[in-house]
């Protein structure tokens, strides 16, 4: 039976090609590590049998928190003993995923002696992923982990840990300092991300400017993508050696610009900086010769999520400018007044986008006291059945409805 | 080992200031410009004048002790050790000498790990765990993100695509890698209804929350032996499988109906157009594994189409809107079916209403 157990002539496959193989690490782990040997083992049966030999869930963790572990038990654990406990811990990683390598070797220490030694670098949400151990080795291995100056990332109906873009440590797009708006961020609530208190998750994600290289806008429940207020940086000379290096600024820069807001006369590009949407698309082809502006800071939108339950959204627009060094209060003040909210009014399982969805954006504005502004819509409703309230009806005396311009 | 009598909690990630390279910490926030000095390498150049060199590699996202240490012995040999990984599991070197370009370039390459991913290319495909480590999975994702990244290798190492184009796997609806804004994105389905253990549903699952789970409202509740349970109806149910997520007696798991789906055309960045959602382009493939060849095929194919017939810039999503639907089944051979109807929530929003239709 171990022999059976050790031929996987499905995963063998997945050896060959270029791209590097997942069998090959999970082969390389099996020499010294069973758990390791029988992952493998449990999942060439799946192959075999297209199916997933994992159980529902199971609640497992560390002393003290809710999340941050999440439980998995084999359903075949007669078959593969060392993968019956098989819990995946997430550690949250640093602001933008820099390591340095003697850090990494101590986190392989640490997986060597309590885990598989099998990883994801890194999860959907940007933690450190620990894939597989045993319950008693949860607590151990989080021990030496926090004495190495890590701790666990967020999972169930948590904050869940913030991820953030490269920002100004390596990028000149960056409109203002993600990583540390990050760190900040994840530090103020480390108390929301390892104890959930929310009906479900609620996740930040930091993008430097438009180009949103951590899919802000797809995937946070509140999205700070970087932009900014007054004209983009130009440069006459840089602009004008692309083109004698043979970029056609016309066609590659002009022709792509979605509001048209540039004229390119073969020897200047004009900018109406007023009509620009700020895309990036220019500032991308163009990267020696254009930049952001000096003004900036970022916009803030809600409510981004994957279809579970009511449907995919993307976030919309909360708040469309707010100066860099303003983003951390702001922040805070935004996020109490609208964890509040949702607290009390999100059912089990809705993240704050369905929320607003189902109570409408213009009670959420109320709710968290901030007055509706035009940025925050493609366009006005074309629907006639508006919820007048009823002290906006009878105070319009003047039929202007003065009360509802507050 | 360290005593270890102190137990932390709640001291959160480590600063990320002591992981930057020295030259990055002097010029954060003052980089001027940068430039791609060929696929997968990049410079940047701060206001100082100061040259930070990167070199990026893709690797499995599942990856053992052994290879994050061969990256750490790369790191010290070439980058300082300094190195980060980004948001779509690529390892990125950061350099300061430029005559360690290509003799890190040649170790990774004989290691296996390919350079490339930036620009015009196709990066490494962002995806979720699959049969390795989840339990509502209708698919593999290691699995199959290999088989297609073979096929697609030198699309990474290469930036000959007329813009970028990004690929992303998520095994169930759940989307743990929120899949919903790629430009081709591979979906694990279910397409049978979950089939209620009664014995077990009593004793594990509170009936009230199984039933207000359902956002088709298919599940009632039902007298089953003289006990409370639940019933399904089967033709209000779309296999979202939530039900499973708060109730382990519902499964929908199946190994011969689950499989996976092929949505194209989505995309997150604002540059030129606006962030949007992928579109269904093949509503069912079957779970072939070890290598999944029609899921390769039809990728490999949809890659192709778009990388003969967009033009410059242009992502799938962009060109997609510029030919038109129609125009988009016809090229790829892909066919048009009842499936591709929105029939949820927004439906009435991606239904044509207008006369412009391209003959």
């Amino acid at each position: 039976m171990p022999d059976d157990n050790k031929k996987t002539p499905l995963l063998d496959e997945l050896e060959k090609g270029p791209w590097p193989s997942f069998v090959k690490e999970i082969k390389s782990a099996a020499e010294s590590e069973p758990m390791a040997a029988d992952l493998l083992g449990q999942l060439e049966l799946s192959y075999q049998e297209k199916i997933s030999h994992w159980k529902h869930g199971g609640i497992v963790g560390v002393m003290g928190y809710g999340g941050g572990v999440i439980g998995r038990y084999s359903d075949v654990p007669e078959k593969f003993p060392n993968v019956a406990h098989f819990h995946t811990m997430r550690v949250n990683m640093p602001s933008g995923w820099f390591y340095t390598s003697e850090v990494l070797r101590k986190i392989c220490d640490i997986w060597e002696r309590h885990g598989s030694g099998l990883f994801n670098f890194h999860g959907s949400t940007g933690d450190i992923i620990l894939l597989g151990t045993r319950t008693d080795q949860l607590e151990p291995t989080f021990q030496e982990l926090t004495h190495l100056g890590f701790d666990l990332g967020g999972s169930g109906s948590v904050m869940r840990s913030p991820s953030a873009c490269v920002g100004q440590a390596r990028c000149e797009w960056a409109c203002y300092d993600t990583m540390d708006l990050c760190n900040e961020i994840t530090h103020t609530y480390q108390d929301e991300l390892h104890r959930p208190p929310f009906p479900y998750k609620f996740k930040f994600k930091f993008s430097g400017c438009p180009n949103d290289c951590v899919a802000s806008i797809a995937r946070a429940d509140l999205s700070i993508i970087g932009t900014w207020k007054d004209d983009i940086q130009q440069d006459n000379a840089a602009i004008a050696e692309y083109a004698a290096a043979g970029v056609d600024i016309q066609k590659d820069v002009c022709d792509h610009c979605p509001t048209k807001c540039m004229e390119w006369d073969g020897k200047k590009l004009k900018i109406q900086n007023r009509e620009c949407v700020r895309c990036m698309h220019c500032i991308n082809v163009l990267p020696k010769a254009l930049r952001p502006g000096k003004e900036k800071g970022a916009v803030v939108l809600i409510g981004a999520k994957a279809p579970i339950l009511q449907g995919a959204l993307l976030s919309s627009v909360l708040i469309p400018f707010v100066p860099a060094d303003e983003l951390l209060e702001t922040l805070k003040e935004l996020v109490s007044r609208i964890w509040d909210f949702w607290g009390e009014y999100g059912n089990n399982r809705e993240r704050v986008g369905e929320l607003i969805q189902r109570v409408g954006m213009a009670t959420f504005l109320d709710a968290i006291g901030l007055d509706p502004v035009p940025e925050m819509i493609s366009a006005p409703r074309d629907n006639p059945y508006i919820f007048f309230k009823k002290e906006d009806a009878e105070a319009a005396g003047d039929g202007n409805g003065a009360a509802a311009q507050r | 080992m360290a005593t270890q009598a102190e137990r932390l909690t709640d001291i959160g990630p480590p600063d990320f200031r002591q992981f930057l390279h020295p030259l990055i910490k002097k010029n954060y926030g003052q980089w001027r410009y940068h430039e791609i000095l060929a696929p997968g390498v990049l410079c940047h150049v701060a206001e100082s004048g100061d040259r930070l060199y990167t070199v990026r590699a893709g690797w499995p996202r599942l990856v053992g002790l052994a290879s994050v240490r061969l990256m750490a012995d790369l790191a010290e040999k070439y980058s300082s050790g300094y190195l980060r990984f980004t948001s779509r599991n690529n390892v990125e070197f950061l350099l300061a000498d430029p005559q360690n370009i290509e003799p890190l370039k040649q170790e990774l390459a004989a290691a296996g790990f390919p350079v490339g991913g930036t620009q015009n290319s196709i990066s490494n495909i962002v995806h979720t765990q699959g049969w390795v480590h989840c339990h509502s999975s209708a698919t593999d994702a290691s699995g199959i993100v290999k088989a297609v990244m073979d096929r697609l290798c030198d699309q990474f190492t290469e930036q000959k695509l007329p813009g970028k184009l990004r690929i992303a796997l998520a095994c169930c609806l759940n989307m743990c890698g929120a899949v919903h804004c790629s430009d081709i994105a591979i979906l694990g389905i279910h397409r049978r209804a979950p089939r209620v253990q009664h014995d077990t549903l009593r004793k594990l699952c509170e009936i009230p929350n199984v039933i207000s789970s359902c956002p088709t409202g298919a599940i009632r509740s039902a007298t089953v032996d003289g006990q409370p349970s639940v019933e399904v109806i089967e033709e209000q149910c779309m296999f979202c499988a939530n039900c499973y997520t708060v109730c382990p007696s519902m499964p929908l798991n199946d190994p011969e109906n689950d499989g996976l789906s092929i949505w194209v055309g989505g995309k997150v960045s604002n540059a030129r157009s606006a962030p949007r959602f992928s579109k269904l382009a093949i509503p069912f493939i079957p779970n072939n594994p070890p290598r999944w060849p029609e899921v390769v095929e039809a990728v490999a194919n949809i890659v192709d189409v778009y990388a003969r017939n967009a033009r410059k810039f242009e992502r799938v999503g962009d060109w997609i809107e510029r030919i038109g639907w129609p125009r988009f089944f016809e090229l790829t051979g892909i066919p048009f079916t009842r499936y591709h109807i929105d029939d949820f929530r927004y439906a009435g929003q991606t239904y044509a209403r207008s006369t412009h239709i391209r003959y």
